[in-house]
């Protein structure tokens, strides 16, 4: 993935501080001014963890600790992907106290794929499509009180998702 | 130009299901075109959804997120007739927002 700062306008700054305001405000996440551009337009979104090409490097950083296996995490995954580009995966959690779920696909060329930030009143269940390369393991993370919680699950790709 | 984003939000009990679909390529970088040519990564990076003003769930993704995004939840606190308000940035600036009604 290249990624440089000139994708990142000035134009992208102003749209950001339009919708951030809007969209962050109740957050209370309103550090634009003193921070450098490019943080500011990315205040939020871990940019260094989906840079990072293998899972335990990505899990690093992105919550700073390492997971361990629960049975408390159910990942809901095909057996058998016949197409990488469009693969459901979805996962749930008897868990409490969760504050976020995040995907990650181990052989993709930037393992993580997608996180989400659950608020408290959000139940901890989410279901998206990702892309898979080729078969890998797919692994969900589950942040509950603090701690990380993981289940892991191959899905065998037949035609893979990224370039072809 | 329409929305490119579409929700369903429907409130059963105490708990509301949304889900999401929203229009884009999602392009991850990686895909060349017929001329070989790398397709420069164009993907969503941040979703956000607020329910009566307060943040309900927020999405972050990378370029392996599948082209037309889908997203499924449930929180607990909406009621029909609320207003959901859903954002979409991506990693060229653009952006879209819509609101639906929880039904």
């Amino acid at each position: 993935m290249t990624l440089n700062d000139n994708q990142f306008s000035p134009t992208r700054r102003l749209v950001l501080k339009g919708v951030g305001v809007v969209a962050l405000a109740g957050l209370g996440i309103l550090r634009f001014g003193a921070m450098p551009a490019f943080a500011a337009a990315n205040d939020k979104w871990p940019e260094e963890a989906f840079k990072q090409k293998n899972e335990v490097d990505a899990i690093k950083a992105l919550y700073g600790k390492t997971a361990e296996a629960s049975d408390k995490v159910k990942l809901d995954a095909p057996e058998i992907a016949e197409n990488g580009a469009v693969v459901p995966v979805s996962v749930t959690t008897t868990l409490t106290d969760v504050t976020s779920i995040s995907f990650l696909v181990a052989d993709n060329p930037n393992a993580l794929a997608a996180s989400y930030i659950i608020p408290a009143g959000t139940m901890p269940s989410v279901a998206n499509r990702i892309k898979m390369a080729k078969t890998s393991n797919v692994t969900a993370i589950v942040e509950a009180g603090g701690k990380l919680y993981s289940a892991t699950k191959e899905v065998k790709v037949t035609v893979g998702g990224c370039g072809g | 130009m329409a929305s490119t984003i579409r929700v369903r939000a429907t409130a059963n009990g105490d708990t509301t299901e949304v889900q999401a679909l929203i229009q884009h390529p999602m392009d991850s970088g990686f895909v060349k075109n017929a001329k070989g040519d790398l397709i420069p990564a164009h993907f969503i990076q941040q979703v956000t959804f607020e329910c009566n003003g307060k943040s309900v769930f927020v999405a972050d993704w990378g370029t392996a997120v599948s082209k037309d995004p889908y997203v499924k939840f449930s929180f607990k606190g909406g009621n029909k007739g609320d207003d959901l308000k859903i954002g979409w940035v991506d990693n060229k600036g653009q952006s879209d927002t819509t609101t639906a009604k929880i039904a």
